[in-house]
Order: structure tokens, then C-alpha cells, then sequence
């Protein structure tokens, strides 16, 4: 299994470096450049800056200047957030943005797993109805809505909780975004086990299980749940893939200083070095969950092992 | 158990965190200032979200009162020649940077010389162009600084000599791009000199901390020549393009000052937060340009007279954005320093509005345009609810014409590219004035200049070309008689008004709410408001 995850290691190199290069070349073909803004700038200045970015060069010139310092662990400075390289940025705001993605991916993987677990064994009875009303709304309802929604509630009619911004330490602040965040991702993770569950329950293996006489919460731990879970694995990595890219509605609702904020603000704002910068980590994050999420679904189920 | 413990430790520090933060904000202004800033820099900055905070932690030779209205800053007092061209500032005594380096007329001439460096590439180096020398320095005609207007007399005394008389000069220096800065930093560290961990400050503020995408936090400076009369201990600036999500947090508590609410809750304000709402016109015009160029459709006259009388103005403000904007048929803005009484007004505004179609009819016919030949524009704006809600109520406006409107939005450096490479027919734009004087938005018609074979029209996207109107600001330029300069801007405006050169829309309007803890808050037209005066009520 090591030479396994070692081999898809280095495979993830050369995909990293097309994938770079197709995003630098999109990100200068696309119309507009980071000194476009309401008002014009004078020739020279405009000139001076590009000549500092190194704008002026050929793209291809370009194109290997920022491999070549990619290479050197490089990410180059923000073209629009003066006195702040990308990394810098990528510092402040990743640690941010994984806190926030992992204690949702925590939350919403708990919850999920229960309440699809308690909605399965009590199939179209009045709690199966409820959590999947809860499902529905956290599926059906946007991200942005269900911020605002909970931000009035709980922020400005009952006060309980802060309605956005962010106080280094403080749990009160993170727990509106979290659940936000959560909510959506909960709701997949039961359905998905509720009709996974459904139908390992419905196997010869855990009939016979049953009728050799075991009890039925014996039958849930030692029988179904194991290969209940599969569907959701399989769905965990993308899934926290999708909480730390998407992030980004709950943090600009919230005005929190996250990196998908930073990428979207960077992409309208064609601050290069940063779309970049974020891309590469992003995609650095992508290839690695989706080989975590191999290594366990081959723990989980020995046929993969030997395929 | 090892949970019970966990969270059991997590929720104490959790409390104990926020308690810690309630503590600390005894006096704390809380301000929701909107955009992320881009610079700390004042030879950078470019947006009113980075005016709030530069404004507080650095202090020109002359500030702003609680009003906007210039008063006396680092310098204490100032003369200024007969021939309104040699400006003297005495500065204050003991006026310091925070790390206990003396502010000295040396630093104003190093930033001035730093400002018009082009290698600072300072985006508003222009606004001090009236400085002898300024603009040849700036555009690398003149390589020797020395040359430049602004002297040292000694270290309390500065001498700035003009080209020309300029009336609005003191105005222009509460700008910040006339803003010192610490010499003996910058030599040292160059333009790591705004790292937070570095950075100085001569105003009533020192920055304290900085986090991209959250908040930028000042705290008060002790060194300050007025620092007893300053209440606010400490400043949060917050970073929130989100409106609706920035009056939930008003709502909540959370904001003392709101400089932006989404336009449909104005109503909503009014009912249930009366008084807090401060809605007043802002220097600024909102319009939209026409692509002159030769070759294009929108070069004729007649087309751009149809397309600008039929725009029914009245409607935009009260009922279309909801926040009262008030109609423009003009180019300077009411309000506007230095300028004549009576705002330009056409015959044709005071028209029923069913003549001004027929008109408008009449004049699409002569240009051979008409129902059977329709004419079809691409109209561009930048993505935002408002622009697009005026696009499609003007595209409705101009349908009786015969005039068919192609919607087409881009984000915002999207479409200033295109309105500056002449890529659109047209096109949204809007102007705030960045000191108080008519020249300010007639500039934005004049005729662009060749340099090395290629026109620079800045921006005048619209190409707009009118030698009389060129001469008219020419002439005001070398004025030093306020009453005929302005006679003569005026003039200038109703030449190009005249001649269709744009379609201003509206005058802008400031939106601000106001908490009523928040006490020395005064409206005014150019909607700064600078912490040092204000104050806080539990």
C-alpha cells in the first residue's frame, strides 16, 4: 500500500504542472488585468507597475519566471494587496479556512452518519419524516439564505450568538458559519446512509444475523454499519474538498478572512499571483484527500485492495 | 471523560477570550468600512474603504474638521502669495511619528518627491499636478527632484509654489495623496515601511493590526497634538462587501457605522431605525458614455441628443434605486466649490416628456434610424443589482425610439478595459470628485494627448473632442479670479453638455447609518467623517 500512495505521489507532479500551466494561460487570456479599475491610470504608472510585475515580458517569458520561482517554493507577491506576498496571504487565511472546513466535516460526518442511521432503522416512521425534512431544507435551501436566516435569528433577534466578523479565539463566532457550512454537507452524508443502511439491512447476511437470534443493536454495530459507511467514505473526500473550496459564501457573509474569499476577490480583481497560489494549494488538497479516501475505502472493503 | 475535559477546557477559553475582548473594548468604534484595503500606503491607496484608515493613522499639512471642511493639521498656519502661487506652512511644535522621530517639513518633501516618482507608480500622483514641475517629474520629462515646487525652508517651514493659482489647493491637501511620510523609514525599509510591524503614524491613530479580508484595527496615539480631545480609544475597520449581511450586523449590535446599505432597505431604516439612516448627496455623478469615435454610430449628435432627452431622470432615484438620488442634466455636481450659482440646466428638462420623445423620434428619423430600422447598442456595466436595474429600465426608456439594447455586464476590470480600449458603444460609469472644485469631473471630457503616436484619452472613455471646451479649462487653469473662473468652467460645461458628451443620470447620494451611541457625526458632501471627532455612548 505504500508503494501504492508513493506511485500516485508522483503522478500528482506532472498533473500539477499542466494543471498550473492551463490556469496561468486562462488567467492571462481573460480580458481586464489588476490595474483596471473605475479610473485610468497615467501611462507611466501603469507602465512602471507592469514593468515591476514583470507584465511587460512575453507571456511565455512570464510563464517560466513564475515556474521557475514556483519551483524555488515561490508564490510571488499580491498584485493587488500591497506588501503582501501570496504566501503571506495563504498563511493567514488557510489555517482559518481549515479550522472552519474540518469542524464542519466533523459536525456534518457525525450528524450525518446518526441521523441517517435513525432515520434507516425507523423507516417511514415519524423520526425518518423529520430528519428528512431537516435534509431537505439543508439540501434545497442555498448557503447564502440559510446564513442570513440564522445570522437574523440568532444574531439580531435573540442576540445569542455573534451575526458575523471574527475575534481571535472565539468559539461564538465560528459556530454560526460551521453550521452553515455543515448543514448542507450533514444532510448528503444521511441520505446517503439512510439508503445505504436501508439496504444492508435488507441483506441475507444480517437476516441470518437476526435470526440466529442476535439483538438488533448488535446487529447495527457488528454487521451493518461497516459496509453502510462505504457510500459515505466514498463521498468524504470530495465532500471536504467542497467545505474548504466552498467555502466561500459563509465567508464573505460573515466577513471572515478566509481563503476562498481571497480567491474570489483575487479572481475579479485579476490579482494573478493569488488565483495561482490558491489554485496550486487547492489542487495540492484535491489530489491528496482523493488519495486518503482510496487508502480507507481499500481498508474498508478488501476487494479494492485486490483490484 | 477525556471529552467531557476537552470541551469543558475549549468553552472556558472560549469564554474567557470573549470576555477578554469585551474588556478591551471600552471605547471601541466599530465601523463597517467595506472594502478590503489594498494599501496603507498613501501614495497607493485609490478608494474611500483605504481613506478611512489612512486618514486616521497619518495627518497632512492640512486636515479635515467634522464637516470635511480643511483646517489647519501638521501645520499650524500657512500664506499664501498675492499671485495665489507660493503656499508657506509653519509646522506645529513637537508634532511626532509614533517612534518618537520628529515630523519635519524634510518628510513632506520627500514624500512629495516620492509621490510624483513614477517608479512609486502612484495612481492619484495627478490630484497634485498643480505643484510646480509635479507633472513633468511624474511623466519623466524632468529627472532632477529638486526642481519640484516644494521646499524645505527649514524644519518647521514649507514652501510650495504652484504653476498656476489653484483655488481648491488647500482642499486637494487633506487628500491623502499629500500625506508625509516618515523619511527616515522609508529610506531604510522602502515600502515594507506599511507592514504593520513597522509602520508609523502622525495622526490621531496608530495601526495596530491587519487582517486581510476581516479587519484592519487602529488604536489611539497618545503622541497626538489634540490626543485629549479624542474619544474613540479604538478602531475596527471591517472588510464587508456583503450589505445585507453588514445591517444584520448593524442590527445586531455589532456595527456602530454602516457607510453602505443595500438601496431597497431604505424604507425599512426609515420605519424602524428612525434617524440613523443618513442619506445626502455626495459629490458625484453617475452617467453613462457614448463612444464618439469616428466611425461609430453614437458620433452623431442627433442619436446621443434622442438617447439623453429620453431618459426619464425622475424615476431613477425615488423609484428605481429607492434611495432618492436626484436627477443629473448636468456635469458638476450641486454642491461643488468654486463654481458659478445656477447649476447648468437644459431647456429641454422642463419639456413634458411626451415632447421629448416625439423629439427624440424626430431626430433618430434624421439620423435614418427608426421602428422599420432599428438601431441596436450594446449597452456594458459592471455587475451590481443597481447598474442593472437602470440598464434595463433606460433600455425600456429608449424602445419607443426604435433603439434596441443588448445587455452586457462584466466585473469591474472587465468593463473599465473595455471602456478604455474604445471596446463598447455604452457604457456605465460613475465619478466622485476627489477635491471639492468643477474641475474635477470637467477634466474627465477633456481631449485625450498623443504620446508616442498613441492617444491617451484616460478617462474621457467616450472620446469626447471639443477644442472651445479644451480652451474654456485651458483659460480657467491660469484664473485667479474665483467669480470669472468660474463663469468660465461653467461656460465650458454647457459646451459639452450642449453637445451630448455624456448622459448623466443622477448625483450620487452618501448612505450611511449611524448608531445613536455614536455622537459628532456631521453629513456633508463629501462624506468624510474622520474618527477623531466622533464619540461613544454606552
Amino acid at each position: 500500500m505504500l508503494a501504492y500512495a508513493f506511485r500516485r505521489v508522483l503522478s500528482a507532479i506532472p498533473i500539477a504542472l499542466i494543471a498550473v500551466t492551463i490556469c496561468f494561460f486562462i488567467l492571462r487570456l481573460a480580458p481586464g488585468g489588476p490595474f483596471d479599475g473605475e479610473r485610468a491610470l497615467p501611462p507611466t504608472v501603469l507602465a512602471n507597475l507592469r514593468a515591476h510585475y514583470n507584465l511587460d515580458q512575453p507571456l511565455v517569458v512570464q510563464y517560466f519566471i513564475y515556474v521557475w520561482r514556483l519551483i524555488q517554493g515561490d508564490l510571488g507577491p499580491s498584485m493587488v494587496i500591497d506588501g503582501f506576498r501570496v504566501s503571506d496571504l495563504i498563511r493567514i487565511g488557510f489555517p482559518f479556512t481549515l479550522t472552519m472546513a474540518l469542524s464542519a466535516f466533523v459536525i456534518a460526518t457525525l450528524v450525518g452518519i446518526v441521523a441517517g442511521m435513525v432515520a434507516a432503522v425507523n423507516q417511514n416512521k415519524w423520526p425518518d419524516y423529520v430528519l428528512v425534512l431537516i435534509v431537505m431544507i439543508g439540501v434545497v435551501v442555498p448557503n447564502f439564505l440559510n446564513a442570513a436566516l440564522l445570522q437574523l435569528w440568532f444574531g439580531v433577534h435573540l442576540g445569542w450568538l455573534p451575526a458575523g466578523g471574527w475575534v481571535s479565539g472565539s468559539i461564538a463566532h465560528l459556530v454560526l458559519p460551521v453550521t452553515v457550512l455543515a448543514w448542507p454537507h450533514a444532510a448528503r452524508i444521511s441520505r446517503l446512509m439512510r439508503g445505504s443502511m436501508i439496504e444492508v439491512l435488507g441483506t441475507n447476511y444480517v437476516r441470518t444475523a437476526r435470526a440466529k437470534g442476535l439483538r438488533e443493536r448488535l446487529v447495527l454495530v457488528r454487521h451493518a454499519i461497516k459496509p453502510a459507511l462505504l457510500p459515505v467514505v466514498s463521498y468524504l473526500g470530495p465532500g471536504l474538498s467542497y467545505l474548504l473550496t466552498g467555502s466561500l459564501a459563509v465567508e464573505q457573509i460573515f466577513g471572515l478572512p478566509g481563503i476562498g474569499k481571497y480567491f474570489v476577490t483575487a479572481a475579479l480583481n485579476r490579482d494573478y499571483g493569488i488565483v495561482l497560489g490558491t489554485t496550486i494549494l487547492y489542487m495540492f488538497i484535491i489530489l491528496a484527500l482523493n488519495l486518503i479516501v482510496d487508502l480507507v475505502y481499500a481498508w474498508l472493503d478488501p476487494k479494492v485492495r485486490y483490484h | 471523560m477525556k471529552l467531557t475535559q476537552t470541551l469543558t477546557a475549549v468553552a472556558t477559553a472560549g469564554a474567557m477570550a470573549l470576555m477578554m475582548s469585551t474588556a478591551a473594548s471600552a471605547v471601541t468604534l466599530q465601523l463597517h468600512n467595506g472594502g478590503d484595503p489594498g494599501t496603507l500606503d498613501p501614495h497607493k491607496a485609490s478608494g474611500d474603504w483605504e481613506n478611512r484608515v489612512i486618514g486616521d493613522y497619518i495627518e497632512g499639512l492640512v486636515t479635515e474638521d467634522a464637516a470635511a471642511q480643511p483646517i489647519a493639521g501638521q501645520a499650524e498656519s500657512w500664506e499664501i502669495s498675492e499671485d495665489g502661487k507660493v503656499y508657506t506652512f509653519h509646522l506645529r511644535d513637537g508634532i511626532q511619528w509614533t517612534d518618537g522621530e520628529p515630523v519635519t517639513a524634510e518628510d513632506f518633501v520627500y514624500a512629495f518627491q516620492r509621490l510624483f516618482n513614477p517608479a512609486t507608480a502612484a495612481d492619484y500622483a495627478y490630484l497634485q499636478f498643480p505643484i510646480l514641475n509635479a507633472e513633468a517629474i511624474n511623466s519623466g520629462e524632468i529627472t532632477d527632484f529638486d526642481e519640484l515646487g516644494v521646499k524645505a525652508i527649514d524644519d518647521k517651514t514649507l514652501e510650495i509654489t504652484l504653476s498656476a493659482s489653484t483655488p481648491y489647493f488647500l482642499d486637494a491637501l487633506t487628500h491623502y495623496t499629500a500625506y508625509p511620510v516618515p523619511k527616515h523609514l522609508v529610506e531604510e525599509i522602502g515600502d515594507d515601511w506599511t507592514k504593520v510591524e513597522n509602520i508609523v503614524a502622525n495622526g490621531p491613530y496608530k495601526i495596530v493590526e491587519w487582517l486581510p479580508g476581516s479587519y484592519v484595527r487602529s488604536e489611539k496615539n497618545e503622541d497626538y497634538y489634540d490626543a485629549a480631545n479624542v474619544q474613540i480609544d479604538e478602531v475596527y475597520y471591517h472588510v464587508l462587501e456583503d450589505q445585507a449581511a453588514a445591517l444584520n450586523r448593524y442590527r445586531a449590535g455589532e456595527f456602530d457605522i454602516l457607510t453602505d446599505f443595500p438601496a431597497d432597505q431604505y424604507q425599512w431604516l426609515q420605519d424602524n431605525l428612525p434617524g440613523e439612516a443618513h442619506v445626502v448627496p455626495f459629490l458625484g455623478v453617475y452617467y453613462y458614455v457614448m463612444n464618439q469615435e469616428e466611425g461609430e454610430v453614437l458620433s452623431d449628435v442627433r442619436i446621443r441628443e434622442a438617447l439623453s432627452i429620453t431618459v426619464l431622470r425622475d424615476v431613477i432615484g425615488p423609484d428605481i434605486l429607492g434611495t432618492g438620488e436626484l436627477p443629473a442634466y448636468g456635469w458638476v455636481p450641486p454642491g461643488t466649490n468654486n463654481y458659478v450659482e445656477d447649476a447648468y440646466a437644459p431647456e429641454w428638462a422642463s419639456e413634458p416628456y411626451e415632447e421629448r420623445v416625439a423629439r427624440a423620434v424626430e431626430l433618430m428619423t434624421e439620423a435614418g434610424y427608426g421602428p422599420d430600422k432599428p438601431l441596436t447598442l450594446q449597452l456594458r456595466y459592471n455587475t451590481n443589482d443597481n447598474h442593472q436595474r437602470i440598464a434595463v429600465a433606460l433600455a425600456a426608456m429608449w424602445e419607443p425610439l426604435g433603439v434596441k439594447i443588448e445587455l452586457f455586464n462584466a466585473e469591474t476590470a472587465v468593463h473599465y478595459d473595455a471602456l478604455r480600449s474604445g471596446d463598447f458603444q455604452v457604457g456605465r460609469a460613475g465619478w466622485l470628485l476627489d477635491y471639492n472644485d468643477p474641475s474635477n469631473t470637467l477634466d474627465l471630457l477633456k481631449t485625450g494627448t498623443n504620446q508616442a503616436g498613441t492617444m491617451n484619452w484616460g478617462n474621457n472613455y467616450g472620446r469626447y473632442s471639443n477644442e472651445e471646451f479644451d480652451g474654456l479649462l485651458e483659460q480657467a487653469a491660469n484664473e485667479l479670479d474665483l467669480t470669472a473662473r468660474g463663469q468660465l468652467l461653467a461656460d465650458a460645461e454647457k459646451i459639452a453638455m450642449d453637445e451630448f458628451a455624456a448622459i448623466p443620470i443622477y448625483w450620487y447620494v452618501s448612505k450611511d447609518v449611524v448608531s445613536p451611541k455614536i455622537s459628532g457625526f456631521q453629513e456633508n458632501a463629501k462624506n468624510i467623517f474622520r474618527t477623531r471627532w466622533l464619540s461613544k455612548s454606552e
